[in-house]
Formats: C-alpha cells, sequence, structure tokens
C-alpha cells in the first residue's frame, strides 16, 4: 500500500490547491455587490427570460436515437482503419452488427419517432 | 499484423456454444420488426413465435449436453451446470410467456415489446449461467436487468408499476455498481478476471489476510445479494414484486433468482472456493437472517403478491445453505432445488393471474375465501403448490429441501439445517394458512366466474405435474444434477 503513497499525498495538494483559492478570494476579496453583478453571466448580454424552463419531449427521444446511430460511427470508424486486415470475419461482424442497428432503425420510423410534430 | 488475424479469426464451431443465446436474440429481433407488421387481430402470433423459439433454445441446448470447454478466450463455458440451469431459466421463461398471453391483454398492454423484452431478458440470464469471467457476469448481468426494469414498469398507466420499475431501476443500479467494484477490488487482489485464473491464483498464493480480496468479496456478495433478494439486500423486493405485471412478478422470482444463484454458484463455488473458509461464516448468517426474516414478516402479510415476495426471500436463504456448504453435493442440490422453485412459482403466480381481475385491486388473501369448494381443480392446484412451497412430502419441494439439507449437514452445518428446518414449521403456518382460507372459509361474495384462461391452466398443469414428477421419482433428475456438477465446478 506504502507505493500509493504519493497519490494521496498529489490528490491532498490538488484539493487543497483548489479549495484554498476560492476561500482565500472568498475571505480576502472587496465585496461591493450591484444588481448587475449578481445576474447571471450570459455573455455580457442582459439575460432574456428565465432558462429553467420545460424541454418538449420529443428532446429526449431524439437524443436517444442520436446516441443510436453516435454508436455506429464510433464502430464504424476504427473497424474502417483496420478491415482489411480482419478479412472477412470482420466484415460479416459489421454486417450484423449494421443489420441488428438497421432493425433498430426500422422499428424507431415504423413507430412514428421520425414523424414531425 | 500477424497477431492480430490470429485473434480475431475464431473458430467456427465456438458459436455453437452460444447458439441458444444467438437463437433467442434472433427471436426478439424478429418479432420486434413482426410486431410492426401485425394487425391487432394477429397479435396472438407473437406469443406462438416467442415460445417456438423458446423451444428452439431448449433443443439446442439438449445438443450442446455433456459437452465441456471455454470458448471466446474463457467467456464463456460450456458445461452441464450451465446447460441445466438454461433448462430451468428456459421453462421459467416458456411459462411466462404461456400464462402472459391471456394476462396482458386483460391489462390492455398487450405490445409486441412485451415478448421482445422477455426473450432478451432470458438472454442475459442464459449468459449468466454460461459466464466463466466476471465481467461477463457482469455484462450479462446488466442485460438481464435492463429488460426485467422495463418489463416492471410494463403497465404505462398504473403507477403502482410505475413505481415498482423505478424503484427497481434505481435500487437494482445502485447494487450492480457494488457487484461491479467487487469485480475491480478481486482483479486487483488476484489480477484475473476469469474464474478459473482466479482460482488458480488463490490456489497457489493462498492469501493472508489480504483485506483487497476480502473487500471484494463482500461487495460481490452484496451485489448477488440483492439480485437473489437476500437479507439486507431485500428491501426493494416486496414493492417490487407487489407492482409489477403478475406475469413479471414471476419472471423475476424465478427467472432471475435461478441466473443470479447460478451466477452466484459459479463464483463462490469455483473461483473462490480456495477461500471457502473465509467468507463461509458471513454467508452462514446471511442465510439464517435471510430464511428467518422472509419467513417471519410472511406471516403478517395479507396481500398475496407481498406474502410471495416474503416466501420468494425465505426461499433464497436456504439456497444460501448450498452456497454455504460449497461441495459439489450441494451445487447438484441447488440445481434441483432451483429446478423445483422454478415450478412452484411458476404454478402460484398463475393461480394468481386466474384469480385476479383487470387492473389488479389488490389481490389478498381474504379473496381465496370459499374457492376451494367452487373450484375443485384449482384447490387441488393450491393443494399441491402450497404443500410443495412449504416443503412437505410427496412434493419436489420437499425432495429439494432434502438433498440441500443433507449435503449442508454432510459439511456440518448442522445448526444451520436444524434453523431452517424451524423455519419451514413456521411456512407451513402461512401456507397452509391460504388452504384453511380456500377450504374452510365460506367465500365472501356472490362468486365471480373464472376467466376460461387456457393457456394459463396449461402452465398451471405443466406445473403440478412437474412438481409430482420431481417430488415422487427425484432419482433421475438428482443424479442428472450431480452429474452436472461433477466436471463443471471443478471441486471436490
Amino acid at each position: 500500500m506504502i507505493q500509493y503513497l504519493p497519490i494521496l499525498i498529489l490528490l491532498l495538494i490538488a484539493v487543497g490547491i483548489a479549495v484554498g483559492q476560492i476561500a482565500l478570494s472568498n475571505f480576502l476579496g472587496p465585496k461591493k455587490p450591484t444588481p448587475e453583478k449578481n445576474a447571471p453571466y450570459e455573455c455580457g448580454i442582459i439575460p432574456a427570460e428565465d432558462a429553467r424552463k420545460g424541454v418538449w419531449v420529443r428532446f429526449y427521444l431524439i437524443g436517444m436515437l442520436f446516441i443510436l446511430f453516435d454508436m455506429e460511427t464510433v464502430f464504424l470508424y476504427p473497424w474502417a482503419v483496420i478491415y482489411r486486415r480482419l478479412g472477412m470475419f470482420g466484415l460479416m461482424e459489421m454486417a450484423v452488427f449494421l443489420a441488428i442497428l438497421l432493425i433498430g432503425y426500422v422499428y424507431a420510423w415504423k413507430k412514428g419517432a421520425l414523424t414531425w410534430d | 499484423m500477424e497477431a492480430i488475424e490470429r485473434m480475431i479469426n475464431l473458430p467456427s464451431s465456438s458459436f455453437q456454444a452460444i447458439a441458444p443465446e444467438i437463437i433467442l436474440v434472433l427471436g426478439a429481433l424478429f418479432i420486434l420488426v413482426l410486431d410492426l407488421f401485425l394487425t391487432r387481430e394477429r397479435h396472438h402470433y407473437l406469443q406462438y413465435f416467442s415460445l417456438a423459439f423458446i423451444a428452439l433454445a431448449g433443443w439446442y441446448t439438449a445438443q450442446l449436453w455433456g459437452d465441456t470447454g471455454f470458448h471466446f478466450y474463457d467467456m464463456i463455458i460450456v458445461d452441464n451446470f450451465r446447460l441445466s440451469i438454461a433448462y430451468t431459466i428456459l421453462i421459467a421463461a416458456g411459462m411466462t410467456i404461456l400464462m402472459s398471453g391471456p394476462y396482458i391483454k386483460r391489462e390492455e398492454v398487450d405490445l409486441g415489446e412485451y415478448y421482445c423484452l422477455t426473450l432478451l431478458a432470458t438472454v442475459g440470464m442464459l449468459f449468466m449461467a454460461a459466464a466463466a469471467d466476471l465481467i461477463m457476469i457482469f455484462v450479462s448481468l446488466e442485460t438481464m436487468s435492463i429488460g426485467v426494469y422495463i418489463l416492471a414498469a410494463f403497465q404505462r398507466y398504473r403507477v403502482a408499476s410505475n413505481e415498482a420499475g423505478l424503484k427497481y431501476l434505481l435500487i437494482g443500479s445502485f447494487a450492480t455498481s457494488f457487484l461491479l467494484y467487487g469485480i475491480a477490488l478481486v482483479y486487483a487482489a488476484t489480477g484475473h478476471t476469469d474464474l478459473d485464473g482466479i482460482s488458480r491464483f488463490l490456489t497457489n498464493n493462498p492469501p493472508a489476510g489480504d483485506k483487497i480480496l476480502y473487500a471484494g468479496i463482500a461487495m460481490l456478495v452484496v451485489g448477488f445479494g440483492f439480485k437473489v433478494a437476500a437479507f439486507p439486500f431485500h428491501l426493494w423486493t416486496p414493492d417490487v414484486y407487489e407492482g409489477a405485471p403478475t406475469s413479471i412478478t414471476a419472471f423475476m422470482a424465478a427467472g432471475v433468482k435461478v441466473a443470479a444463484f447460478a451466477a452466484f454458484a459459479r463464483v463462490f463455488m469455483s473461483a473462490l472456493h480456495p477461500v471457502h473458509d473465509q467468507w463461509a461464516p458471513a454467508l452462514y448468517w446471511l442465510a439464517i437472517l435471510t430464511m428467518s426474516l422472509g419467513n417471519l414478516v410472511a406471516v403478517t402479510q395479507t396481500n398475496i403478491k407481498r406474502l410471495l415476495a416474503y416466501s420468494s426471500i425465505a426461499h433464497a436463504g436456504y439456497l444460501l445453505i448450498g452456497i454455504t456448504a460449497g461441495t459439489s453435493e450441494a451445487a447438484s442440490a441447488m440445481v434441483f432445488y432451483l429446478a423445483a422453485y422454478t415450478l412452484m412459482t411458476m404454478g402460484v403466480f398463475a393461480v394468481v393471474i386466474y384469480l385476479g381481475h383487470k387492473g389488479e385491486p389488490n389481490l389478498t388473501l381474504y379473496d381465496f375465501a370459499g374457492l376451494g369448494y367452487r373450484y375443485p381443480l384449482l384447490g387441488f392446484a393450491m393443494v399441491v403448490l402450497m404443500m410443495s412451497l412449504a416443503g412437505l412430502p410427496p412434493t419436489a419441494g420437499f425432495m429439494a429441501k432434502f438433498y440441500l439439507f443433507r449435503a449442508a449437514i454432510r459439511e456440518d452445518l448442522v445448526w444451520l439445517v436444524v434453523i431452517a428446518v424451524l423455519n419451514s414449521v413456521v411456512s407451513v403456518y402461512y401456507y397452509l394458512g391460504i388452504l384453511v382460507r380456500m377450504f374452510m372459509n365460506p367465500p365472501e361474495e356472490e362468486g365471480r366466474a373464472l376467466p376460461a384462461y387456457v393457456p394459463v391452466g396449461v402452465t398451471l398443469a405443466v406445473s403440478i405435474a412437474g412438481i409430482i414428477l420431481l417430488g415422487i421419482f427425484p432419482t433421475p433428475w438428482i443424479d442428472a444434477a450431480q452429474r452436472s456438477v461433477m466436471v463443471a465446478l471443478g471441486m471436490r
């Protein structure tokens, strides 16, 4: 266990610096709040409306579909780099993977997940 | 480059090792697509196709029977322990799907996804029994759990069902993280994630007070203890079992528990067997507490699904005796016990489906009043089921307990068995209490005619036949169970 001691010390120093800086500026810095200073910072523009509002439920559906096809890309890129070396087996494996994703796509389509409004 | 080519070229024969699982995945995808193109009237085809795929998977499992070996870089094991557990899981899944047909129609959740998810969860269960590596166990546990989380919340318009799904998801994910941390710590201590490697490492380097290893083992107990609903990780069980659709409750009580116990037994009885002395005392007390709590709380329950939830906790306690004993005889007794337990659980939930009506107002013990005389066949079925659950001869439940307790006695766990037998006596009170209501109380109101659910009746008949068969002629089955663990777990 003793060989992990440097990691612990590093962890303590890192946390110490982070907490210390915030605490120091909190204790030492002058505080002259104005309504402008207390407003949330939006690139220097005066805030237009409350940021906490409802999100359209379809957003989650699109998010899930995005992850599905994002995953496809994540696997396709490394496969494409070495697909010659993987040979027939690699081709078939990728075909199976894409076929399963295609079924997911057909399912989402037929269920109306892609129909706008 | 050479190395990569050798790595990728898997011998095609090893795909046969996971053929049952491949069949079920294809089946699930097929049903998902078929559902899109079927009209409402032909919806019941989905059920037939699901059953056909399960039967096909069962047939392929039979083809594998007797093979032994590791596949996919020691991730998948083929042995008879896996295959006999696979049979039990397939029977549980088949009976679930069989009795689901009329049930989900009644509850108006007759969707194709129901069968698809059931099949995919079954695939996860089969892989749990087939896993020879801790990572594989984790992945298959997740595959199983995600399917069951959704199925528990399948009655979207019922608050209780949503609550059950959410509770199961939140507490289940929490427990899974314990399992994962346990895997990480065991890997840190031994340098292996494959069960064979862990076992070899622990035999060659007996760990003297290796705290990382013991912390890892403790976390594994938490993770598996949650899935099998062992005390003190059982708190979700009554709520989830009560809220989930009844057919899925049966699936959880039988399928999930069988799969989790298969992985639990394989990890503790083969990989961690060299340090048996270290973890056995913990499981000894866990077994005592689990069965005592399950049985004592079940006595006070009036809701039938909650009662069965506590009864399933009690059965998990009995099964933990098998893991505590840790011998191959105990493992074979567990295989037999799990098969018997699956049959009786499925039968009892088939009865609950029979008696319930739409929307599932809480089905209480009072609803059983006087049913025994009005429906003699149902009464007979309940007598067999309750005697089997309580462990009275001549039923499967009795033989299962007999073999399990005998295996424990041979390991000098006499006090554990004494407590288990006393627990069985307590359980007789509430199991037979249901029969007392059925046969000795007058019916509460003008009786409603029971629905003519043929598939549910078939499920019930199969379960009763199985219970009596296993109870009267247990020898061939226990022989098969013994042969199934001899090679498998590589134990004394």
